[in-house]
């Protein structure tokens, strides 16, 4: 049995971590609102790069002298996984839940006999991974100084990427990241990078029935903007990524704080039980020690 | 769609304007071209340049803008660019810090292929100096 001293101290302390739990969630929401606006800002431009880049790459589908970003080196021996995750932890699931679909995705790639590098793009994700895919993992970008998220981090990674892929190093890449869906619900997601592929949209059908003038000419245009492409759909996913961190950063802290509260109060129940069995015995003593007399 | 043309201008960023403009000029490829309403569709790539896009009130704001191209659809005109910004912004110390990056680039580069292509950079930022010169004085 814990001593009354040894209670209240426990109290305290959980007070206290109260106390920077809240203050985590407070700031996080804070965050949040702008990371979202972030998101949300970036979102038209990578909508209609996707919409052109349909309209265009599906007069080249399945074409051999299709753009190699678009069709493809041919082969798909070797793996590129980009995963994006956090600099930071406390945020519940969020990391590992996108280390975890990376690594299914990896045991699986390996298990077909292909071969898998992995490229992290965060200090969290590569702390993970690096348990059981040391090996695999060629390179570390992280973001911990940069305060605000620009397009040219994501550029610097996009360039990477691409200089990889001219010297041959992989054949297909893909992306993991979080797609934000709501504060408590963020959703791991892979996509595929390069090749390149569009869910050709409805509307992007009606708008290559228009005849378009083409300057210089369709496929300089494509080989313009597919790179450029890779750059903007790694810095939406980054968008993505701090928006679904802050969310499920928000939400952990929320819970810890809660639970941090459950803690106190059943504390404080069995402080107030213990104070009273002593003040109950130091009554028996002193009536029970004036009987004597 | 009477009036002028609608112009977006968006970076990877955020959008930077959205409005019903009279005229838009346009820093294309191959050479800047002016949209006005009812243009005929059109896709081109962007050179680094400004884009100077007069408004109903026939004031002509100037942006500049590098790399990224230009849909020219019946709705309207959209701008996406790498970089954009208002002129009042652009720093000419900036793309002379390029053109020597370029040109020490230029120096390293072994294949001819590359040299080429830093070649054309170098020139479209030179160029770009140039422009800058003009669209400052038309701008005061």
């Amino acid at each position: 049995m814990p001593s009354l001293k040894d209670l209240k101290n426990r109290i305290a302390s959980v007070k206290s971590t109260q106390k920077i739990t809240k203050a985590m969630q407070m700031v996080a929401a804070a965050k949040l609102r702008r990371a979202q606006e972030a998101a949300e800002a970036a979102r038209p431009y990578a909508q209609r790069m996707t919409n052109v880049l349909a309209s265009l790459g599906a007069a080249y589908a399945g074409r051999p002298d299709a753009p190699a970003l678009l069709g493809g080196t041919g082969k798909d021996q070797v793996h590129l996984l980009v995963v994006a995750t956090g600099e930071r932890g406390l945020a519940g699931g969020f990391n590992s839940s996108i280390a975890r679909l990376a690594r299914d995705r990896a045991n699986q790639l390996l298990k077909e006999g292909k071969t898998v590098k992995i490229l992290t793009v965060g200090r969290k994700g590569n702390d993970i991974l690096k348990r059981s895919f040391a090996d695999k993992i060629i390179e570390t970008i992280s973001f911990r100084e940069v305060r605000q998220l620009g397009y040219v981090n994501a550029a610097s990674v996009g360039e990477k990427i691409l200089a990889m892929y001219a010297a041959g190093e992989f054949d297909v890449a893909t992306l993991f990241f979080a797609t934000f869906k709501s504060v408590i619900s963020q959703e791991p997601t892979a996509l595929q990078l390069i090749p390149a592929q569009f869910a050709a949209p409805a509307e992007a059908a009606g708008a290559s029935s228009v005849n378009y003038d083409y300057e210089p000419d369709e496929e300089a245009i494509l080989n313009d903007l597919l790179p450029r492409n890779i750059s903007v759909q790694v810095f939406r996913a980054l968008l993505e990524n701090s928006a679904s961190f802050y969310g499920a950063q928000m939400s952990a802290m929320d819970n810890a704080t809660r639970n941090a509260g459950d803690m106190i109060k059943k504390l404080t129940l069995v402080y107030n039980r213990q104070r009273q069995a002593q003040i109950t015995k130091e009554l028996i003593e002193i009536i029970s020690g004036a009987e004597a007399l | 769609m009477a009036e002028g043309v609608k112009i977006e201008i968006v970076s990877p960023e955020r959008l930077v304007l959205s409005e019903q403009a009279r005229s838009v000029i346009v820093p294309g490829a191959e050479g800047y071209f002016t949209v006005l309403g009812d243009h005929a569709p059109l896709m081109t790539t962007l050179k680094p340049g400004f884009i100077t896009v007069t408004d109903q009130a026939n004031v002509a704001h100037v942006f500049y803008v590098r790399g990224g191209f230009a849909d020219v659809a019946p709705t309207g005109l959209t701008i996406l660019a790498e970089e954009a910004r208002p002129v009042a912004d652009f720093n000419r110390t900036e793309i002379e810090a390029l053109i020597a990056s370029g040109m020490t680039a230029l120096e390293a580069a072994t294949t001819a292929e590359e040299q080429d292509r830093l070649r054309t950079e170098i020139d479209q930022w030179k160029n770009l100096l140039l422009e800058a010169g003009t669209v400052g004085q038309t701008a005061h």
